[in-house]
């Protein structure tokens, strides 16, 4: 199954081969993963997205915690969150495709963000599924380039107090 | 004058209490050396990095303090790879300091430059360059912290020359370490506690599997009031030997592939394994499936990664050995409360007697026959009788040394056990002599093993340490052989060493003292010549019979009680 998670890590030189260096290491697998500093700058967030049988991501989830330099281990599965990802898409576009183009830029609220005489940017956030759905609609078109983020995640705040 | 880099690091090492470094000098380490020309700490000059590394592991392994290396950048620093490795599978406790080159140069690929934080980044428990001096100090704080608290394990700490030589206005050596990231749980879940007890007491074939943590957590008390309490039978693995007495009527022998016939059936058979400090190796389980297939598991382990990794444990204890043993000493009833447990495991009791009663550990020592490598074991335990602290290498002579020679107490048998190093055994020998100068060190060796470190015989005699290494010389590199005789058709690919050193004649070029023994009725005499000696290493070279097999052996992938007798 598959699972994100989210870990908080001290931010220093070399934190980022001992995490990937552990999943290389015990042949963990990592399909996506993403790093940036919190409001905290002596603190980094991984979100790292994995697939797993349980005894795997329980593992995982351990052995991430042993490191010296992990703070805090979350994993996203089975609670409601929110997860986003971005994607640059870059489709050809001729002078009878752009209305369509445009149209579905609109359906998907992505934007586009540069435009040249054979082609469109488009910028587009959101789930797997619906980056999955637009690069599918694109794909006739002729897709040029693509280029992804990789998840993150952050859960859903409490709905009643 | 102000404080340099270096003076500040053996400021620090002297705030944690360190009295011996091993090392090695080189151009990057230059300015920490000049500093110890004026001695303010003792130090060890190795022949090779790799046996500054397992003298530091031997004198930790054999105190419980940390070891403490020293080397140079580059090859001085990638020769400790191997030792580093060892002390991380056997969660040894050491701090290695390795130069780097100047910062201004790291990843120019300067002279003697290696990326040895890197390198070694899966074989440490943390590691650190050091970039500012003013970060030494409590670099060096936490570098010993993590490496001696929680699991234990090796921190490496590379520092630049120019670390080294630069002097900052102001540095502060700090009282204590702090990370937030790093908080080791000790006590155990109170309830996991409680229910394991319970669990414990309904049983009817309960047995205790103890590993190197009680070792490495000073528990061996515990453990033996806790087995003694209840009347549990008590097996250990390679790394437990001696956190349960030897010689104990309740100790099994050794588990695993070359465990006793009695400690594997009795794991085979037993609806109650209590897992204390231990991790559930490939060489205890054999077959993963089919271990321990009747029993329920409880699990005592500090490292919540050791728990449910290979065996599904049905108790899991996250703690300190000694913590959650002495928790679970306070709940054990009083005797007389006891009667219905001893009811219910006195025919287990009648059953392990039987099976240790048929089938003990033998061997077969004809008088005028060839000399049997067990028997100099057992030779050395009766000259000694048991009061020595014993180091092995890799192989059949460190199975014979867990199996013949009895350990009663905790830190004299010092062995390789999860990496299974060749060549670890004579330098951990001197570095637990070194912390030990007046126990007898005794390091059984093969004569494979013994050659990957023999280097270090200039050490021994230029310190005067007077470790005795006992060569079970077969010619041969004998467990690979053996593997070959059973497995592979008795086809001996490149395990049959012809040409070997006269080691009587090459302990003497050293300035050490070679003994030789080729029949039985000459080892106690080369043995008792051996330990009078006590200024100088000594290298007894037994010439024993090549084709000697260990047993009992479980073949690699079968079950524990499927074992090869002799």
């Amino acid at each position: 199954m598959r699972h994100t998670i989210s870990v908080l890590v001290t931010n220093e030189f070399g934190v980022l081969s001992r995490i990937s260096g552990l999943f290389s290491g015990r042949g963990f697998n990592i399909e996506s993963l993403t790093v940036a500093e919190t409001l905290d700058p002596k603190i980094s967030r991984m979100t790292i997205v994995t697939r797993g049988d349980d005894k795997v991501i329980e593992q995982i989830n351990k052995q991430l915690n042993k490191l010296v330099s992990v703070i805090k281990v979350h994993d996203f599965t089975g609670e409601a969150h929110i997860e986003r990802e971005l994607a640059l898409v870059k489709v050809s576009a001729s002078a009878a495709d752009r209305a369509e183009i445009l149209s579905i830029v609109d359906i998907f609220r992505a934007k586009v963000v540069d435009v040249s005489p054979k082609s469109y940017t488009i910028e587009i956030t959101g789930d797997e599924e619906k980056i999955g759905a637009i690069v599918e609609l694109c794909r006739p078109f002729g897709i040029k380039e693509i280029v992804r983020t990789g998840r993150i995640a952050m859960a859903r705040s409490p709905k009643q107090k | 004058m102000k404080k340099n880099g270096a003076q500040i690091l053996v400021e620090s090492l002297k705030k944690e209490g360190v009295d011996v470094i091993f090392g090695f000098p080189g151009g990057a380490v230059l300015p920490l050396y000049d500093v110890l020309y004026d001695e303010p700490i003792r130090h060890i000059l190795v022949r090779h990095e790799q046996g500054a590394v397992h003298m530091a592991d031997g004198y930790a392994r054999a105190t419980g303090r940390p070891g403490v290396v020293l080397v140079t950048s580059g090859p001085g620093a990638t020769n400790t790879v191997t030792g580093i490795a060892t002390a991380y599978m056997d969660s040894i406790p050491l701090v290695v300091l390795t130069g780097q080159v100047p910062t201004a140069l790291i990843g120019n690929d300067a002279f003697q430059e290696a990326d040895i934080v890197g390198i070694t980044r899966p074989c440490t428990k943390h590691n650190y360059l050091v970039k500012d001096v003013k970060d030494l100090p409590r670099i060096i704080k936490e570098a010993f912290y993590i490496a001696t608290t929680g699991r234990p394990g090796p921190v490496l700490v590379d520092i630049p020359k120019d670390v080294l030589s630069s002097a900052p206005d102001d540095y502060r050596h700090p009282d204590k370490a702090h990370l937030d990231s790093y908080q080791p749980t000790y006590k155990g879940h109170p309830g996991q506690i409680k229910k394991a007890v319970d669990f414990i007491l309904s049983s009817k074939r309960p047995v205790v599997y103890a590993g190197g943590g009680v070792v490495l957590s000073n528990a061996a008390d515990e453990l033996k009031a806790f087995s003694t309490k209840l009347n549990l039978p008590t097996t250990t693995t390679l790394m437990g030997l001696g956190g349960f007495p030897g010689t104990h009527p309740l100790f099994l022998g050794m588990l695993g592939m070359h465990g006793t016939f009695t400690a594997n059936m009795s794991v085979t058979e037993a609806d109650c394994l209590i897992a204390v400090g231990a991790r559930f190796d490939d060489r205890v389980t054999g077959k993963i499936d089919e271990f321990a297939p009747y029993a329920g598991i409880v699990h005592i382990d500090i490292d919540p990664t050791s728990i449910s990794k290979n065996v599904k444990v049905d108790i899991p204890i996250v703690g300190d050995v000694k913590t959650v043993l002495k928790d679970m000493l306070k709940l054990i009833p009083q005797k007389s409360s006891l009667s219905g447990f001893k009811k219910n495991t006195a025919g287990w009791h009648a059953q392990i007697k039987r099976w240790g009663a048929t089938h003990r550990l033998s061997y077969k020592q004809e008088s005028n026959g060839k000399l049997k490598p067990q028997y100099v074991i057992e030779r050395l335990y009766h000259a000694t009788k048991g009061h020595a602290i014993v180091t092995t290498e890799v192989g059949q002579n460190q199975m014979w040394a867990a199996q013949f020679f009895k350990y009663d107490r905790p830190r004299t048998f010092i062995t390789s056990g999860g990496l299974g190093t060749m060549g670890f055994g004579f330098p951990a020998a001197i570095g637990a002599q070194v912390a030990f100068p007046r126990s007898t060190v005794i390091g059984i060796a093969g004569d494979g093993s013994f050659q990957m470190n023999v280097q270090e015989l200039a050490t021994a005699v230029q310190y005067k340490l007077p470790v005795k290494i006992a060569i079970l010389n077969n010619m041969m590199l004998g467990m690979v052989r053996q593997w070959q005789e059973f497995f592979y058709d008795k086809r001996y690919s490149h395990t049959c060493v012809s040409v070997a050193p006269d080691f009587v004649k090459l302990a003497e070029a050293y300035g050490a003292i070679g003994l030789r023994a080729s029949k039985p009725g000459e080892v106690d005499g080369v043995i008792k010549k051996a330990l009078a000696v006590n200024d100088r290493p000594v290298v007894m070279d037994f010439r024993v019979d090549p084709f000697e097999n260990v047993y009992p052996m479980v073949p690699a992938g079968q079950p524990l009680n499927k074992m090869l007798l002799v």
